[in-house]
This record gives structure tokens, C-alpha cells and sequence, in this order.
């Protein structure tokens, strides 16, 4: 009976391991979610883009009122809604694409990012907020995260089915209401806000993988947004408990644990999911071609 | 020994030397008689800000010495920039650390033609291993541990092993002081016994402060010098003194620590009585205070490991920044005796 207790053992002696749980899941109950919608979108690179975005604004934070959570997170809020509105703004305004722009902008804003960071001359401090500290959690992080994730989560479930029609025809629902654009910028609005709390968590760079593997993996096992979206939520949780036991227990660093985690089941659902999973396409084609020769062989 | 195998890592083709000769003797010409006439400061470069200090103390006013890494930023991760290789083509003199502290200045020196005198500051320090009793973490070794080697040049020690933070000693220190005053009198004779008389006048402050340090450490019972700190910066500290560091990262800071890292310390922390968690001048609070919350340790404030503070703060000279650290450790673990 030593199996089990390997399962809960570090959550149960160390605080730390209960924190960093607590933290990741509740990032990733709204982030699956929202990534679900990019995916819905065809945007799946955006949320990378965002994430990127959000950069200068932390350094400006950073360098203004140094390891300030507050500080950095309002900064970071406003770079990247800048980023966001005028990507959509241009989209909106001139011929160009929203993928073209939302890159071009997001690129000037990774640019500054770096520049900034520089100034301070490889500030290790900084690092460490780029790369996330998910084991070191202190209430301020926590409640911030979990402020975040709830209001992400309230405000998607009251903006769903705009928003879901917008993602599957933009043209009906422009004919039906002037809610489009609202809605674009409520859900551009709850992408930055949950990007910035993620990287409290872990970290700039990985915090767009606990957003989108969960969605992508999500896919191939529920047909409704719904279900995708809890599906994802669910994963993503998993994912984070999966990656924080695999930092303890192989003595690797947390946050790319828990990217992997949701790397691993993103990839057992592209080979065994039931919607479209390659296993499941194999059988189908395998069935399909015996039903074939079946049909042939009786009417010859 | 050291000396030699660190200039060897600058190779010059003949050629090359030839045409940097021709060039550098134009300029040091330049620089010479100017030098000679309106007796201006002799330029030299430090690597990082506390280097700086000594020289500054060294060389007195008869210097003008430029920083590379400037205070509170971290040499492990550093990365030069075109007005460093500037200051260092300018120069007459480089005081660098050695022991691998430095893996970005043989490409900058290379890149700036520098071709006055090298001094190696730590030369003649009983350098210290990473492998020895004070290593705490554990069999994964420190050359994993994000230290960025410049691999592309030979060194004499091995990789990852050694333990440049040797000025974290003051008889390490005073070691330096007299590199130091024996490099500037090498590039600048004239000014020989200044230097000297200089370096000694500091040194006896060093050897003030380091009694003073070791009569405070020793009001405290030894099984009770027990801290933890963010890095592993404190080697040559607790062989000097008789406190001992439980590192959170390994010798670099960038490293993030696994799960099962902190978890470690946690335990030692909670079953060996650690006084206190201190943190460095350059690196991240957050993970030091949450293993101070789970270990019940006092939070002891900050350290200054491998860079001095800004100008406006205690800590912003070599000296001022040994007596903080002593003096923050010191009043730690005598809380926790209470």
C-alpha cells in the first residue's frame, strides 16, 4: 500500500506544494476555458502573441517599483490591452488581417520588453518573473490568481453565447445585434487579465501552455464548446497536479513540468480521442474499407 | 600559475598582434604623453562593483576606475555591452576576479584589443571547491546549474567546481588589496609606494574589521550557526568564520529550483534548526520567504553576495558590505537564541 500515498504525500507535508497546486489549478480553470475559444477562433498563436505583449509593461513596472506585484500586473494589464486594441484597430481600419497585425504589434512590444530589461543589466530578479516562481506562491499571488480566474470565468459564462456565435458566424450575429465588437473587447479584456495573473504563477513564456494544450487536447473528446471548455478546465488541473509531482518526486523545475504534463495529455488525445484521434481514424478507415470489399463481394 | 593560464585564454595570431601592436602603440603613445604631462588618473577597468571599491581604496585618487557589472547586478548572466569593450580598450590596467566569475570577459577582452596589464585579483587564494563539506545540494552537482562556462577557452580548474565568491573572506580579501597595489604599480612605477602605502592602510582596516567579526561569531555556540541563504555565495564566509549556508540555488542564481529542491531544504530547515532565510541583493525574496514560512526561521534580510549596493546605502563599499552582512547574520542568530 505504498502506491497511494505517494499521490498526496508532499501536498499533505509541505505548504509550498499545497500553494503551488492551488495557484496553477485555479490559473488553469479559467485559462482551458478561454483557450478554448482561440482555438474555436483559429487564433491559437494569439494568446503566445499576448503573452509576449504584456512584457514591457511588467519591466516598466519592474524598474519603476521594483518585485511590486501590483506594479507589474497593472503594467502588464495595460501593455498588453494596448497591444490588443490596436491590433484589432488596425484590423478593423485597414485591409490588413488581425494575425498580421496582432504580430506585428506584439513583436515592437517584445522588442521594448527586452530593451528595457537590458537597461537594468541582466537582472536575475526579472528572470525569475519571466520564468514564474510556482513554488514560491505568497497570499498576494494566490488571491490575485484566483480574483482573476473568477471573474474570467463569471464574465465568459455571461458573454457564452455571443461569444460562441461570433466565434462560429460573425456574420449572423452582426446581422442580430451590435454586440460583436463588445464582445470582442470583453473577451481580449479577459485574455490579457488572465495572462498577466498566469505569469505570477508560471511565468511569461509558459503560461500560454496551460492555455492552449488543455484546449487543443479538449477537442478530441467533446463536440459541444461546453464541454470542451470544462473538459479543458479539468485537464489543465490535472495537468498542474501531474507537473508539480513530477517536480517533486524527478527534482525537476516546476513550471515546465506542468507545461509538459499538458504536452503529454495533449498528445495521448491526439493518438487515442474519440473525436477525431488518430486511433479512432484508423479503426473508422479500417471499418470503412472492410464494409467496401464486404458490399462488393456480395453483388459480384 | 593561475596568471598565466588566464592570459594564454587571450590567443593573438602573430599577425594579428603585429597590426594591434602597430595601432595600440599609436594610441598608448597618445595616452602616455598625455599621461606624463597633465599626470591625469590611471584608467583602469574593474570587472564588478566590488573589485571597483578596492581599487578605488587602492589607487586612491591617482585612478579613474570604470565598473563593468555595476552594484546590485549579477556577473553570472551578464552580458557586455559596446561601451564596456570601450572603457576596456581605453584602459591601462583590468583587475578582474578570476575562478570563472567572469565567463563573458575573455570574448569582450579579445573583442576590445586590451593589451595593458591584467591583474588577476584572487590570485594566490586557497581557492575553494564546490565538492566540499559545505555543499549541500546534494549529488546533482553545480555544473548544471545555468553557471554559463565560456567553453570555447582553456581554464586550469574544473568546470562548474569552483567557488569564485573567495572575497567573501577578509584574508581573501587582503589578498586582493595586494594584487591590486602590485598591478597599479606595475603600470604605473612612479606611483609605486603611494599604492602600497595605500593597500596597507587598508588591510589594516580589514584585519580590524576581521577580528571584530570573529569576536561577534563567537558569542554564539556553533551547533547554532546554521542560515539559509539564496545562493551559493557563502562558501569561503562559513569556512573563514564557522557559519554554516544552506544554499536554495546552486553557485549561479539563475537556476530555478525543482520542487524537490525546496522541499530539501524545508526538511533540513525544520530538523536541523535553521536560524534564519536571507536573501541576496540580486535575487528573488518570494522563494526565501515561503521556506521561512514553512520552516518557522526568521526572515534575516538581505545579504550582498556578488555585487555591492547603490552609493546611498551601507552596503555600497567592500568593507561596509562585510561588516552589513556580518552584522545582520550575527544579530539572526542571536535572536533566534532567545
Amino acid at each position: 500500500m505504498i502506491g497511494l500515498e505517494v499521490l498526496y504525500q508532499p501536498f499533505v507535508e509541505f505548504g509550498f506544494m499545497r500553494r503551488a497546486l492551488a495557484g496553477a489549478a485555479a490559473l488553469a480553470m479559467a485559462a482551458g476555458p478561454l483557450g478554448v475559444f482561440l482555438v474555436l477562433r483559429r487564433m491559437s498563436l494569439m494568446g503566445d502573441a499576448m503573452a509576449h505583449a504584456i512584457l514591457p509593461g511588467v519591466a516598466v513596472g519592474f524598474l519603476t517599483a521594483g518585485m511590486s506585484v501590483t506594479a507589474m500586473t497593472v503594467g502588464g494589464m495595460i501593455t498588453g490591452l494596448a497591444v490588443a486594441l490596436l491590433a484589432a484597430a488596425v484590423a478593423r481600419l485597414t485591409p490588413q488581417r488581425e494575425d498580421a497585425s496582432f504580430a506585428a504589434f506584439y513583436l515592437v512590444s517584445l522588442g521594448v520588453g527586452v530593451l528595457l530589461i537590458s537597461l537594468k543589466g541582466g537582472n536575475t530578479e526579472l528572470l525569475h518573473v519571466l520564468f514564474g516562481t510556482v513554488l514560491g506562491l505568497d497570499d498576494a499571488a494566490l488571491i490575485l490568481v484566483s480574483a482573476t480566474s473568477s471573474v474570467a470565468l463569471l464574465v465568459l459564462a455571461v458573454i457564452f453565447r455571443p461569444l460562441v456565435m461570433e466565434c462560429l458566424d460573425p456574420l449572423f450575429l452582426r446581422s442580430e445585434s451590435r454586440m460583436g465588437p463588445v464582445v470582442h473587447i470583453a473577451f481580449l479584456l479577459l485574455l490579457v487579465m488572465t495572462l498577466v495573473a498566469g505569469f505570477q504563477v508560471l511565468g511569461t513564456l509558459m503560461v500560454v501552455g496551460i492555455m492552449m494544450l488543455p484546449a487543443a487536447a479538449a477537442r478530441f473528446w467533446a463536440g459541444t464548446a461546453i464541454g470542451q471548455m470544462a473538459l479543458a478546465a479539468f485537464s489543465g488541473v490535472f495537468a498542474s497536479y501531474l507537473g508539480l509531482l513530477l517536480s517533486y518526486y524527478a527534482n525537476v523545475p516546476a513550471s515546465p513540468a506542468i507545461i509538459l504534463s499538458a504536452g503529454i495529455v495533449y498528445f495521448l488525445s491526439v493518438t487515442f480521442g474519440t473525436q477525431g484521434g488518430l486511433w479512432q481514424v484508423a479503426r473508422q478507415a479500417r471499418a470503412r474499407r472492410l464494409r467496401l470489399s464486404r458490399i462488393s463481394q456480395r453483388d459480384f | 600559475m593561475a596568471t598565466t593560464k588566464i592570459f594564454s585564454s587571450y590567443p593573438h595570431s602573430a599577425r594579428r598582434r603585429r597590426w594591434l601592436g602597430m595601432a595600440l602603440s599609436a594610441v598608448m603613445l597618445g595616452a602616455w604623453s598625455a599621461h606624463a604631462v597633465s599626470r591625469d588618473p590611471l584608467p583602469v577597468v574593474a570587472t564588478f562593483s566590488i573589485l571597483a571599491d578596492m581599487v578605488k581604496e587602492v589607487g586612491g585618487d591617482r585612478v579613474h576606475v570604470t565598473t563593468i557589472v555595476g552594484a546590485n547586478a549579477d556577473s553570472h548572466g551578464f552580458e557586455p555591452k559596446p561601451q564596456d569593450a570601450k572603457a576596456l580598450l581605453d584602459a591601462k590596467v583590468l583587475v578582474l576576479n578570476g575562478l570563472d566569475f567572469e565567463p563573458w570577459l575573455p570574448r569582450l577582452s579579445k573583442a576590445a584589443g586590451f593589451d595593458g596589464v591584467s591583474v588577476l585579483a584572487s590570485e594566490g587564494v586557497k581557492v575553494r571547491r564546490m565538492s566540499g563539506a559545505h555543499d549541500h545540494s546534494g549529488e546533482k552537482g553545480h555544473a548544471d546549474h545555468g553557471h554559463d562556462h565560456d567553453h570555447g577557452h582553456d581554464h586550469d580548474h574544473a568546470h562548474g567546481e569552483v567557488d569564485p565568491h573567495a572575497w567573501q573572506d577578509l584574508a581573501n580579501g587582503m589578498i586582493y588589496a595586494r594584487n591590486i597595489a602590485a598591478g597599479l604599480a606595475k603600470a604605473d612605477p612612479r606611483n609605486a609606494s603611494y599604492y602600497e602605502s595605500r593597500a596597507n592602510s587598508y588591510i589594516a582596516r580589514m584585519k580590524a574589521l576581521d577580528n571584530e567579526v570573529r569576536a561577534a561569531i563567537a558569542a554564539i555556540p556553533p551547533e547554532r550557526r546554521r542560515v539559509i541563504s539564496s545562493h551559493d555565495a557563502f562558501g569561503y564566509f562559513a569556512d573563514a568564520y564557522g557559519v554554516e549556508f544552506i544554499p536554495i540555488s546552486g553557485l549561479a542564481n539563475q537556476s530555478e529550483p525543482s520542487a524537490q529542491d525546496v522541499a530539501r531544504i524545508i526538511k533540513l530547515a525544520r530538523e536541523t534548526g535553521v536560524s534564519g532565510v536571507f536573501i541576496e541583493n540580486m535575487s528573488n525574496p518570494v522563494m526565501a520567504q515561503q521556506i521561512a514560512r514553512e520552516s518557522g526561521a526568521l526572515m534575516g534580510g538581505t545579504l550582498y553576495a556578488d555585487a555591492l549596493g547603490p552609493a546611498d546605502q551601507p552596503a555600497s563599499t567592500y568593507l561596509g558590505m562585510f561588516s552589513w552582512n556580518a552584522g545582520r547574520l550575527v544579530y539572526v542568530l542571536k535572536q533566534s537564541l532567545q
